[in-house]
Parts: structure tokens; C-alpha cells; sequence
């Protein structure tokens, strides 16, 4: 009969370990406060096609991660995407007329919105909406493109 | 004709007999008030169900962990995404492998364990006498052996998950030579917090209640004989990773099917 003192050291060894495995999971596997520590501001932009952007798709600046897409929702009358957009904090002063893109990693790979940065003084704020934008353009519609005109020549 | 009409009602009859046995042990072991022993048969528990199942749980976590890691390198190196092989240990791992796995290897562990234990209590008649000195059995057995299992093996499923990532890594990383920034990076940036941690801890946790309600009932409910202890035992490992398998296609269709 193992001693009870040895048992409950064990169970709590154990529990620790599972602890500790949690907080290897959250950090170093799902990277939780990777670049969200200092919280987000949102920004809206309105795209004519967002096909293939996702909720939680990135929003990228010069390549590099700044935020998400929080919500994608759709204007009926004027037939628009509007795209709301979670962007960490320490990026401020977004010039107010900075361009939005939809573009896909890779070739084949998943939608993201990428920012480049205009040159007015005035700066985006919270709730802002960005106007300057480009759709997505896909594969297809350029192989649309491509087959009309060799089509015409 | 009839007989055969009488037989499938015997054993509808049996069926939901047992399924009626089953809730109200359940019940009456988790509506039992907590008393100052209590504590101390529920570390125990843990100790039995939970420390003494780690040494299975890592080394089947560990081994796991590098095949996925070598198989999904040899696909994805064909196509030049092997920094992929993180994103996709990490996903298959946290999702499904992790708890199911844990799952399978708790019922074969420990449910079979607990049943043989209780069906032995039984046979013996313990389980009778300790309803002579007046303790209730329920309170006094099921209830620290199932609080156990729901405890230990949401514990044991996290360590199972990140060994395996750990071997993932070791193979991907140490030996393949997979670039270690697209490997880490790349699990980190498709891997949300809530969305594959949050919901296959709560897979989890449900597979615990399931398998330790089983190996309970089935101890409880079992024939006095070695060979109703030993069926019993099978069953045990039977019903619960039937279970275990089912309800996580359930799970997964509820918590990412496309349709809602």
C-alpha cells in the first residue's frame, strides 16, 4: 500500500503537468497574445466582391499580420460587401486614405485583406471607414479574361 | 412470428430497464452531499485513474505525434508545403486525435479497471455489507470514481496533446529539418484559442462523463460471478469507445459542420 502522502503529491505533480501542458498549448501552439496584448480598434471597408474572405482572415500591412476580419456583412442597396476589421492597437495613424486590397496567399491559398498606407495627414479612427479598396479577383475571372482575349484576336 | 415479436420487446424492455439503472446511478452518485472523507477517496481516484495512466498516455501521445508528423511530411514535401505538417499536427491533434485517443486508451485503462474493481466489491457482497453499516455505496464508490475520471481525463488529454505536438516538432523540426519559424509559426497563426482548444477540451470532458458512467454502471450492474465480472469488463471497453467514436462524429457535426 503506497503511503498517502505519495499519492497526493502524485495527483499534484499531475494536475501541474496538465496546467502546464494548457499554458504550452495557448502560447506556444494557438500563440494566444501574439500581437493582441494592447487590444484592437475596428475599421470598415467596403469591397464590390469579397469571395473567399472568412471571418478571422487576416488584415496585413506590408506583409505583416495587424489584425483580423471581424465581421463581413453586406449593403443591399448599393450591392456591397462592407468588411469590419479588427486592428491591433499599435498600429495607429493609418493615413485616412489608405487602400484595402483582397488578395490570396499563394496561388490557391486563402483570402486576406492587405492595407497600403496612402500619404494624407489626417489619420484613421475608430469606426472609420476605408473607401480605396479593390475586390477580390479570382482565378476564374481571370481565366475568364485570358480566354476572351485570345478569343478576340 | 410472435416469438420473435416477444423476444425484441424482452430486450427493448432489458434495454431501457438498464438505461433507467444507469441514470439513477448516476444520479444518486452525483447528488450525494459532500462529506470531510470525500476529498481524500476522490485524490485517491485520481491517483489510480489518472497519475497511473500517464506512462500509456505519453508514450502512445509521443509515438503518434512523429508518425503524423512523418507522413504529413512525406505528402506535403511533394507539393513543397512540408511547413504545413505543423499546422496540420496541431489541427488533427487538437480536434480529434487528442480526445478521442485519450478516449480510447482511458477506457481500455482505467474504465476497465473501475469496472472489474466495483464488480468484485460486488460479487464479494462489500458493496451489501456497506449498506448494512449504513454507507450508501453510490456515494461512497461511484461518486469519487466518476468526479475522477472527469477530472484526469481532461488533464491527461492536454498532456496527450502536447506531447504528441512535442514529437510532431521533434520529428518535423529536429530531424526532417523543417524550417522551425514556418513550422511553429504556421501552427500558431491556424490555430485559434477557442475555436480547436476550447471545443476539444469540451469533447473531452464529455467523453470522460460518458466512459466513467459507463465502467461505474457496468461494475454496479454486472452478474456476481467471475464470468459476469468478465463480461462485464468487456462491455465496458465495448460500450465506451463505441461511444467514444460516435459521439465525436456527433460532436464534430454540431461544432464544425457547415449546416446549423
Amino acid at each position: 500500500m503506497i503511503r498517502m502522502r505519495t499519492i497526493e503529491i502524485s495527483v499534484g505533480a499531475f494536475v501541474l503537468a496538465g496546467i502546464l501542458c494548457l499554458v504550452f498549448l495557448a502560447f506556444r501552439v494557438s500563440g494566444v497574445g501574439v500581437g493582441s496584448t494592447s487590444g484592437t480598434y475596428t475599421l470598415l471597408a467596403k469591397f464590390d466582391d469579397v469571395a473567399g474572405l472568412r471571418v478571422r482572415s487576416k488584415v496585413s500591412l506590408a506583409g505583416v499580420t495587424i489584425g483580423r476580419v471581424a465581421k463581413i456583412g453586406v449593403d443591399s442597396e448599393l450591392g456591397e460587401a462592407i468588411v469590419t476589421m479588427e486592428i491591433n492597437n499599435d498600429v495607429k495613424n493609418l493615413p485616412i486614405d489608405t487602400g484595402a486590397r483582397i488578395q490570396t496567399e499563394g496561388f490557391l491559398g486563402g483570402r486576406y485583406v492587405s492595407l497600403s498606407p496612402g500619404g494624407e495627414e489626417k489619420t484613421l479612427q475608430n469606426g472609420d471607414t476605408i473607401t480605396n479598396t479593390q475586390g477580390a479577383i479570382g482565378l476564374e475571372s481571370l481565366i475568364d479574361q485570358f480566354i476572351g482575349k485570345m478569343g478576340s484576336k | 412470428m410472435l416469438r420473435y415479436l416477444r423476444l425484441l420487446g424482452q430486450w427493448a424492455l432489458d434495454w431501457i430497464g438498464a438505461l433507467g439503472r444507469a441514470t439513477l446511478v448516476w444520479f444518486w452518485s452525483m447528488a450525494g452531499v459532500p462529506q470531510r472523507d470525500d476529498l481524500k477517496l476522490l485524490v485517491k481516484q485520481v491517483y489510480q485513474i489518472g497519475v497511473l495512466s500517464l506512462i500509456i498516455i505519453i508514450l502512445s501521445a509521443f509515438s503518434i505525434g512523429a508518425v503524423l508528423a512523418l507522413q504529413g511530411y512525406t505528402q506535403l514535401a511533394r507539393v513543397g508545403a512540408e511547413e504545413s505538417v505543423g499546422l496540420g499536427v496541431a489541427l488533427v491533434l487538437l480536434r480529434e486525435l487528442g480526445p478521442v485517443v485519450t478516449g480510447l486508451l482511458f477506457a481500455g485503462r482505467a474504465g476497465s479497471a473501475i469496472t472489474a474493481e466495483i464488480a468484485l466489491m460486488k460479487a464479494t457482497d462489500q458493496l451489501s455489507s456497506m449498506e448494512m453499516m449504513g454507507v450508501d455505496p453510490l456515494h461512497r464508490i461511484a461518486a469519487p470514481r466518476l468526479w475522477a475520471g472527469m477530472i484526469s481525463m481532461p488533464l491527461l488529454t492536454l498532456i496527450f496533446n502536447a506531447v504528441a505536438i512535442g514529437g510532431a516538432a521533434l520529428v518535423g523540426v529536429d530531424w526532417l529539418g523543417v524550417d522551425q519559424g514556418g513550422f511553429w509559426g504556421g501552427m500558431q497563426d491556424g490555430v485559434e484559442w477557442w475555436e480547436d482548444i476550447g471545443k476539444g477540451m469540451i469533447k473531452t470532458v464529455l467523453f470522460a462523463m460518458v466512459i466513467s458512467w459507463i465502467a461505474v454502471f457496468q461494475g454496479y450492474d454486472s452478474t456476481p460471478t467471475p464470468e459476469g465480472m468478465s463480461i462485464a469488463t468487456t462491455k465496458t471497453v465495448v460500450y465506451s469507445s463505441v461511444a467514444v467514436l460516435a459521439l465525436d462524429f456527433m460532436l464534430t457535426l454540431v461544432m464544425y459542420g457547415e449546416f446549423k
